[in-house]
């Protein structure tokens, strides 16, 4: 591209960003001592905001016109590795906790297993979980985070009023979010695209909306509280005589529950893993593929849509009754405050962003978007520059969104766009996520 | 010549009526398919042949009409009165497809379809799309998938024999070497063959092709004429067909059905088609005979 088009099209973007950033960053209110709000101009963020953006629209013009002999495009991870990648990344996680306690102490590395690892891993094995709704079966499902909140209230309710345990309560609570997956599924899953994300989206909201004014039955907003915590098959972890520690003759310490925690969610993850890896070569599998990719094709082939979409649902949300589950026996505390529209929107976006269908590719996703967060917290070193009300993590949705139209530009079927097929004749080739459909509902 | 649609017929279609609003598109329509036929569905485009093979295949609710299908030999016609006012959808190897939702015709009746505009799995292998076709069989040996997730052996073997019936399709298809491409990748012609193969490994008694010369070059067709009659020949599946290219129609088919305006206006061998007046004008328009048998020729 010529250096006068470039120039053109910079300044012309440039005009556009200041024209957007003078009603946004120009005027700002703050409050004066007397407590009174008076209007500031800030005209040099408006020039630098337009600057930059007119470098970088120039930028990207030249060096996109730049004769480069691309061959075709590298996947993002080479094969090999994408080989190798899942049972080194398995091993390296059941010894993280371990390194971590060895290197920086039971105090130091309780950040990073619970911060860091079981933080991430809840939302790997969400992502996992809503991946059999949206990326094999093609249906946009916008309340996945309903059925997370009935696991965590089918523990915390059972536990608290019936005594039961943790481990019985765990498969009652897959059960119970599964079939309110079902039940969920059966009307709603006649209606196709937007239709059906649109009323998953508000099954979502009901479920919230129940929680925090059905007082009698949830404590409503205050929530319920004193969940009993996990123990280790039994053996609580305290520091009375028939504890963990004691038991094993250990010196008591909190991090032991912390990384038994890891540990669970670990296992929890990977089951959620392999029964999916397992059901796409199953008839069951490759019928929610079929459906993604065309469904009227799949009826002219006796294929029951409505059961084969109901399994993926009911599936999806078992997932999401185990996670919950565990998140209440984590937290010891839920309330409706942990189930709001925002957490659907993130799983939903680890499994677009880590491409659909993709299971390596919704784990690192959750690693970068959760991941990401926590570690804009540690960036403390930010506030010397702009000062000490500088809060890094309050700039997480901008970030996100700018994710978004980066990923949209460079990778926009995802991280991991090719599809793995799940039998094979002579030689496993992937195929393009140019020609994987996105599903229709 | 005999006139198997006549003696023995698989799919007897009466008083088909099908309306959107005010448009009849199919209007009082009555044939029979004959077992073991190459039936062909011709007419001026909007005639209703698509709307038929909806109506036939499930993806419409006919307005009214009865489509009774015998699965083996000749069903007295006392016996299909009998299934129709016990009101139950099958019996006995005998189906009213109109009581039927479309998945169920294509798994209990064994009618099979394809379509006008290609609708393959594009994201899934050629393979797989010809493995997904088998999946009420695959579905069963798997004990719905739930012993197939703890590795039931049983499930392995009906799951080879599977890749074997698609192997064997797609040998008889000429696709075999490019087995694990994605089906989107395939070019037009092979695509056409590969619907056919998939809606084969359905094991269906009757396969209804939408158009499926639409878009192939006279070698091309050549080889599609040979696929169905090889069909025909060695797994008995009887054949009903849309088509427009003649040279089709005029050489593989047993028997002609004529729609125009949502009616049927003829029913007989190709060669009684051919010379029939009221087709020559649905044609034409014109009652100009020679020219009109020109085409048709």
């Amino acid at each position: 591209m010529p250096i006068t088009r470039a120039l053109r099209e910079a300044a012309f973007a440039g005009l556009v960003a200041a024209g957007l950033a003078f009603p946004i960053l120009t005027l700002g209110t703050e409050l004066d001592q007397s407590n009174r709000l008076v209007l500031e101009q800030r005209w040099s963020w408006m020039a630098i905001s337009a600057a930059l953006v007119c470098v970088g629209r120039f930028l990207v013009l030249i060096l996109a016109s730049a004769p480069t002999h691309r061959v075709a495009r590298a996947p993002l991870v080479s094969p090999a590795l994408t080989r190798l990648l899942p049972s080194v990344s398995v091993m390296a996680l059941f010894l993280f906790p371990l390194v971590m306690l060895f290197w920086l102490g039971p105090q130091g590395s309780l950040k990073w297993i619970n911060n860091y690892g079981v933080q991430i891993l809840i939302y790997v094995m969400l992502g996992w979980g809503l991946n059999i709704v949206v990326g094999l079966a093609g249906l946009l499902d916008l309340g996945y985070v309903a059925f997370y909140a009935v696991g965590a209230y089918t523990y915390a309710l059972l536990s608290t009023q019936f005594g039961l345990s943790f481990w019985l309560c765990l498969p009652l609570a897959g059960l119970m979010a599964a079939s309110w997956g079902a039940m969920l599924g059966f009307p709603v899953l006649r209606l196709r695209g937007d239709y059906l994300a649109i009323v998953t989206l508000a099954f979502g909201e009901i479920v919230s909306a129940v929680l925090t004014n059905w007082t009698d039955f949830s404590n409503g907003k205050a929530g319920i509280m004193s969940i009993p915590r996990v123990t280790f098959f039994g053996l609580p972890f305290t520091a009375s005589e028939n504890g963990f520690a004691a038991t094993f003759g250990l010196e008591f310490q909190a991090i032991h529950r912390t990384i038994f925690l890891f540990y669970l969610i670990l296992v929890l993850a990977l089951i959620t893993h392999v029964v999916t890896l397992r059901l796409r070569r199953l008839p069951v599998g490759r019928a929610w593929e079929a459906l993604r990719e065309d469904e009227i094709a799949c009826r002219s082939l006796g294929i029951n849509t409505v059961n084969t979409k109901l399994t993926a649902f009911a599936l999806g949300a078992m997932f999401a009754g185990f996670a919950g589950s565990f998140f209440a026996v984590r937290q010891g505390f839920v309330n409706p405050d942990s189930f709001t529209f925002m957490e659907s929107a993130t799983i939903l976006a680890i499994v677009v962003l880590g491409g659909m269908g993709s299971q390596l590719g919704v784990a690192l996703a959750a690693v970068v978007m959760v991941g990401g967060t926590e570690v804009l917290r540690e960036l403390t070193f930010l506030k010397e520059i702009f000062g000490s009300s500088f809060d890094p993590s309050l700039y997480r949705m901008l970030l996100f969104g700018l994710a978004m139209v980066v990923m949209m530009i460079w990778r926009p079927r995802g991280l991991i766009s090719s599809r793995e097929p799940s039998v094979f004749l002579a030689q496993k080739k992937n195929v393009s996520g140019a020609l994987v459909q996105e599903g229709h509902g | 010549m005999t006139r198997r649609w006549l003696d023995a017929p698989l799919l007897t279609i009466e008083h088909l009526t099908m309306r959107f609003g005010g448009l009849t598109a199919v209007n009082d329509v009555s044939f029979t398919v004959g077992r073991g036929d190459i039936t062909a569905l011709i007419g001026p485009n909007g005639a209703g042949k698509t709307t038929l093979f909806n109506c036939i295949t499930g993806f419409y609710k006919p307005l009214q009409g009865r489509l009774a299908l015998a699965r083996e030999g000749v069903a007295p016609v006392q016996d299909v009165d009998a299934l129709t006012r016990s009101g139950s959808r099958h019996k006995d190897g005998l189906y009213l497809l109109e009581r039927m939702p479309d998945f169920e015709i294509t798994r209990d009746a064994h009618v099979a379809r394809t379509f006008q505009n290609i609708r393959l799995f594009s994201g899934m292998t050629v393979l797989e799309n010809l493995v997904v076709a088998q999946h009420n069989v695959l579905m069963r040996a798997s004990g719905l998938s739930l012993l197939g997730l703890i590795g039931w052996p049983r499930f392995h073997a009906a799951e080879q024999r599977a890749i074997d019936k698609a192997r064997f399709w797609l040998d008889k298809i000429g696709l075999t070497d490019r087995a694990d491409d994605p089906a989107g990748a395939l070019p037009y012609g092979a695509q056409r063959r590969l619907e056919i193969a998939r809606a084969m490994c359905t094991d269906p008694v009757l396969l209804c092709l939408d158009e499926p010369a639409a878009g192939l070059n006279p070698r091309e067709s050549a080889e599609l004429n040979d696929l169905l009659l090889s069909i025909r020949a060695e797994q008995g599946t009887s054949i009903l067909l849309i088509e427009h290219d003649m040279s089709v129609v005029m050489k593989i088919s047993d028997h002609v059905v004529v729609l125009d305006y949502g009616r049927l206006i003829a029913d007989g061998t190709p060669d009684e088609i051919r010379h029939d007046p009221r087709v020559i004008a649905a044609y034409l328009g014109v009652e100009d005979a020679d020219e009109a048998a020109g085409v048709l020729a």
